[in-house]
């Protein structure tokens, strides 16, 4: 299954040292996680995910790359402590799951609540006949509005940090992007 | 077995979860602790989309005025959308404050940065 094939590049992420090939697997990572999507029926999230995740994403980590180093050195100290956080943090989340409705579940409690009423009613009440559009546009345009504000605040904190360079003029000055 | 079929997909989840935290927690290059920032984002969004998914149901997208077909949960769909842009939002952020970071220090190596605040 894809996901076992997700659970494969993730690990390879973690015992590579390059981090050009680090950030080529992210990429392939997010156009798997993008297929994975479609499968799921999600499919603007597959949409968004393939040209935000595996596209703008890659080629920001790249521009980090190109202006830092892309080699990774070995760490001083053991990874001892954080082996056993992650197993311990692991195993309650695997215990969690064991009261998580099966998947596919139609009668599952997130599927029975709201649901189905954005099912029946988007369309009369908004007339658009993609169920996730007419929500988190019109539903919940504010909320979108809001996601707008985070991606403002997000450019306006690069420019910050990237932009006095130029103004210094140490003749590293980069076309790197404001981001998102 | 119907349990095992049932629940596979939250424990790739979980490992997946667990390998970005890893790298967050155990690895001090700060890019990537970034890119482990991202695969532990990506858990929380496959898991989102897995529990709205209806087994023989379609994408959300009412044709010919609604008919008795099933569609799956779109609710988390729009949830996760905006988390999408946002995470790449904060990515870019993360990633200038590296750049700055080995601007300042010159090394994105966690360890060599702290050795260095503690020089006098």
């Amino acid at each position: 299954m894809l996901l076992a094939f997700l659970a494969v590049i993730a690990l390879a992420i973690v015992r590579l040292r390059n981090l050009f090939g680090v950030v080529m697997l992210s990429g392939i990572y997010s156009l798997l996680m993008a297929s994975i999507f479609v499968i799921l029926d999600a499919v603007d999230v597959a949409f968004t995910e393939a040209a935000v995740g595996a596209g703008i994403a890659t080629i920001l980590m790249l521009g980090t790359l190109a202006l830092t180093t892309s080699r990774e050195r070995v760490p001083m100290h053991t990874p001892l402590l954080p082996l056993v956080v992650t197993f311990i943090t692991g195993a309650m989340l695997i215990y969690g799951t064991w009261d998580m409705p099966a998947f596919g579940d139609a009668a599952a409690p997130p599927n029975r609540h709201v649901a189905p009423y954005y099912l029946e009613r988007s369309l009369p009440e908004t007339g658009v006949p993609n169920v996730v559009t007419a929500v988190l546009a019109s539903y919940r345009g504010y909320d979108t509005l809001g996601e707008l504000t985070v991606i403002f605040t997000a450019g306006i904190g690069v420019l910050l940090l990237l932009g006095r360079r130029r103004e210094r003029g140490d003749g590293r000055a980069t076309t790197r992007g404001s981001g998102a | 077995m119907e349990f095992l079929v049932g629940h596979y997909n939250y424990w790739i989840f979980v490992f997946l979860m667990m390998l970005g935290f890893y790298v967050v927690v155990a690895r001090g290059n700060l890019v990537k602790k970034i890119v482990g920032l991202n695969i532990f984002q990506a858990s929380v969004f496959l898991l989102y989309i897995s529990i709205g998914k209806v087994l023989g149901g379609t994408a959300p997208i009412i044709v010919d005025g609604g008919g008795p077909a099933t569609y799956s949960n779109p609710l988390p769909h729009v949830l996760i959308l905006t988390a999408i842009v946002v995470g790449v939002a904060t990515t870019a952020l993360g990633l200038s404050l590296v750049v700055r970071i080995n601007e300042a220090y010159g090394t994105i190596e966690e360890d060599e940065i702290s050795g260095m605040d503690k020089e006098p």
